[in-house]
């Protein structure tokens, strides 16, 4: 069998796979943490309105250091810029977006996926502080919500599954995943394999996958550049 | 009509007692009333229900409520930042109550408070554990959870520019809970940077309008909590 961390996506290269489906004008909003890399990749020739949920349309990079405007940040509480045609809004407004369907992508983290669709990704649920943050809105209203993440935990334990384990933030909300192994769809309950990496066969894939991973036409190669 | 206390925070803060209900504008450190905070501090009412988006991050601002003892129960989002010592150590001795609350819920419930509307319907948390106890029900094949809108007696707000009236325009991202928070509290008190004339703000630009605001006081150089916990502050 082989060992899949040698040949595995970086998380940079899960974040350009996704970025690779993102439309030109597209209003997406990108999770705190590693989805926000995905802003990095967006194509050439193609412009994206990215939205965070304190308030900001159309926010651009961080600033360089000493710049930061603090009443400048996102959702993840960091300095960012303006892009020309920005506007600012309050939180109704801003969740308004979120659950009204206004979005047109939502790019989240993720603990586990289920064939389901239903997404855990805001708690381990052993003790602590709980934080749900906007975790359970982003799941709602997109006409997008794909998950990018690792095709198993740090133990080699899938992440994608029949049914999640951990405490839920939505129930059938998920509609794409791109992991660090593949691109599967969540379709009609089931996960439907579209992109693998070439170097792995489908009876290794399916081996780290909690999950039937079904087949609805030809599978392609997932293939993305060295960053 | 002129509701400007004039520029000194501690008098706009001066009749909070114990047990009330405060909102507290800001996301993070972006729009936190912290010189309204601080005066609340010093004038140290206990047991009071504090609802902001966070719970703190340093040894300032609502940390720092939480660190003087003045807290007994947050509704809040996410309390985790930075540095969230002091929410963590209250909230795991058991000496601090949380209400956790998904943000576009915490916002919405805070909207109908202020619009009058006693309870509405979100498809967040629906199926998860968030929602356990709350009404629900299906509308066009979909699964929604009842919320019930959220008051307080007092609201905490910073605004860039006020006018004497109390219409308020905000600073960039800064704005995000002010406009809400300004409708759904009995006693709105408001923190601005500069206080104009009457007409010296654009009708046209107005977010938050007067009726909202009960009182003003002037702030010309407000702190920030982000260069505040850089610089490693403690309040008071």
């Amino acid at each position: 069998m082989t060992d899949i961390s040698d040949i595995k996506l970086s998380n940079a290269q899960i974040a350009w796979r996704a970025a690779q489906d993102i439309e030109d004008g597209a209003y997406v909003n990108l999770g705190i943490g590693f989805p926000e890399m995905v802003a990095r990749y967006q194509v050439e020739g193609r412009q994206a309105i990215y939205h965070t949920e304190n308030g900001i349309l159309d926010f651009g990079p961080a600033p360089a250091p000493g710049e930061e405007d603090w009443d400048l940040i996102n959702a993840g509480k960091k300095a960012v810029t303006l892009n020309p045609g920005a506007a600012f809004f309050h939180h109704a407004d801003s969740f308004a977006m979120v659950r009204g369907g206004h979005l047109d992508v939502a790019i989240l983290g993720a603990f586990e996926v289920a064939e389901t669709g239903d997404l855990a990704n805001w708690s381990v649920g052993k003790g602590g502080v709980p934080a749900v943050g906007g975790a359970m809105d982003l799941v709602h209203g997109a006409g997008r919500v794909a998950v990018i993440t690792d095709h198993v935990t740090k133990t080699g334990a899938p992440k994608l599954v029949e049914r999640c384990s951990l405490p839920l933030t939505g129930v059938g909300c998920v509609t794409r995943v791109y992991t660090s192994l593949a691109v599967v769809d969540i379709e009609g309950g089931r996960f439907v394999l579209r992109e693998k990496l070439p170097a792995i066969s489908m009876g290794d894939l399916q081996a780290v996958t909690g999950a039937t991973l079904n087949l609805d036409g030809p599978v392609a190669d997932l293939t993305v550049p060295e960053l | 009509m002129d509701k400007t206390i004039g520029d000194v925070a501690a008098a706009a803060v001066a009749d909070i007692p114990d047990g009330a209900s405060v909102m507290i504008g800001g996301f993070g450190g972006s729009g936190a009333p912290i010189e309204l905070i601080h005066a609340l501090i010093d004038r140290g009412p206990r047991n009071l229900t504090v609802i902001n988006n966070n719970a703190g991050n340093g040894r300032i601002g609502i940390a720092a409520m939480i660190d003087a003892g003045m807290v007994r129960k947050i509704v809040c989002s996410f309390p985790k930042s930075k540095d969230p010592r002091a929410f963590t150590e209250a909230y795991l001795a058991g000496r601090i109550e949380l209400e956790l609350v998904p943000q576009g819920t915490l916002a919405e419930r805070i909207r109908a408070g202020g619009a009058g509307i006693p309870a509405f319907y979100t498809p967040t948390s629906f199926g998860t554990e968030l929602a356990a106890g709350k009404p629900t029900a299906e509308f066009d094949g979909r699964g929604y959870v009842q919320e019930r809108w959220l008051k307080a007696d007092y609201a905490l707000v910073k605004a860039e520019t006020a006018d004497r009236h109390g219409n308020l325009v905000y600073r960039k991202a800064g704005r995000n809970f002010g406009p809400l928070m300004c409708m759904a509290a009995a006693t709105t008190i408001v923190q601005a940077t500069r206080i104009v004339a009457p007409g010296e703000i654009d009708p046209e630009q107005v977010v938050t309008p007067g009726i909202f605001v009960k009182r003003l006081v002037r702030v010309e150089t407000p702190q920030q909590e982000e260069d505040l916990n850089r610089a490693e502050a403690v309040y008071p």
